[in-house]
């Protein structure tokens, strides 16, 4: 079962698309999809058609990494970073020294 | 050829008046009846009265809907309106209540936002840096 949600995971992050998609939702937080396309194309100069946009979101939203919320008549992407800690349980990072003490 | 007319459809055509002019700032141009309810109803910027029309148009019609429906759930504007400054504008219209769907965004020349109109319809407002 986890193994199945981690090959999501890995394939959602195995893009780079869709890794700028995350990007910009870490820097605006509940986008449409106007605007993810807006920001890809003006930003980034993808030239993905709305479709090739709309299924990396869906590819992103399997993955746990994307949630929508509908307000009004819209619909809004968020970014769930909660998944990416199964990578970190997996393969433990080692805690990085604090700022203050790699200062020299 | 020349583009002297465009449209949006409104689901209420007094609520889209009070709308495009008192809170856009648009100006009536032409309000004729049409048929028992219907009126052929057109805004014009105050800064090009003679400039494009833009008509209110009833959404009566069973496609209108789904079809804008669909454009709304993905954050789709209908129309662009051109303004000085889309953050100044962003601030004056969110202060008379408006809700926007895409604040100002820039994107290198361009500023962009996106706005509803209340009558059914996402409207970009744009900003070109000259």
């Amino acid at each position: 079962m986890l193994g199945v949600v981690a090959d999501d995971l890995f394939k959602a992050l195995a893009d780079a698309t869709r890794r700028t998609i995350i990007d910009e939702l870490v820097e605006k937080p509940g986008q449409t999809l106007f605007e993810i396309c807006s920001r890809l194309s003006m930003k980034h100069e993808l030239g993905l058609s709305r479709q090739a946009v709309s299924q990396h979101l869906a590819v992103l939203e399997a993955a746990g990494l994307v949630e929508t919320r509908r307000e009004g008549r819209c619909k809004f992407h968020d970014l769930n970073t909660a998944p990416l800690r199964q990578i970190t349980e997996r393969w433990p990072v080692p805690d990085a020294p604090g700022p203050e003490e790699s200062a020299p | 050829m020349k583009i002297r007319l465009t449209s949006v459809f409104v689901d209420d055509q007094a609520k889209a008046l009070h709308f495009y002019t008192e809170i856009l700032g648009f100006v009536k141009r032409h309000d004729v009846p049409v048929g028992e309810k219907d009126r052929w109803l057109t805004v014009v910027s105050p800064d090009e009265p003679d400039g494009t029309e833009l008509l209110l148009e009833p959404a009566g019609h069973a496609a209108v809907k789904p079809y804008r429906d669909a454009l709304v759930q993905d954050g789709i504007p209908l129309a662009q309106f051109a303004v000085a400054d889309v953050r100044a504008e962003y601030e004056r219209l969110r202060g008379l209540g408006v809700r926007f769907t895409q604040e100002p965004l820039e994107m290198g020349p361009v500023t962009t936002a996106v706005l509803d109109d209340t009558c059914g319809n996402l409207i970009q407002i744009v900003t070109q840096a000259q």
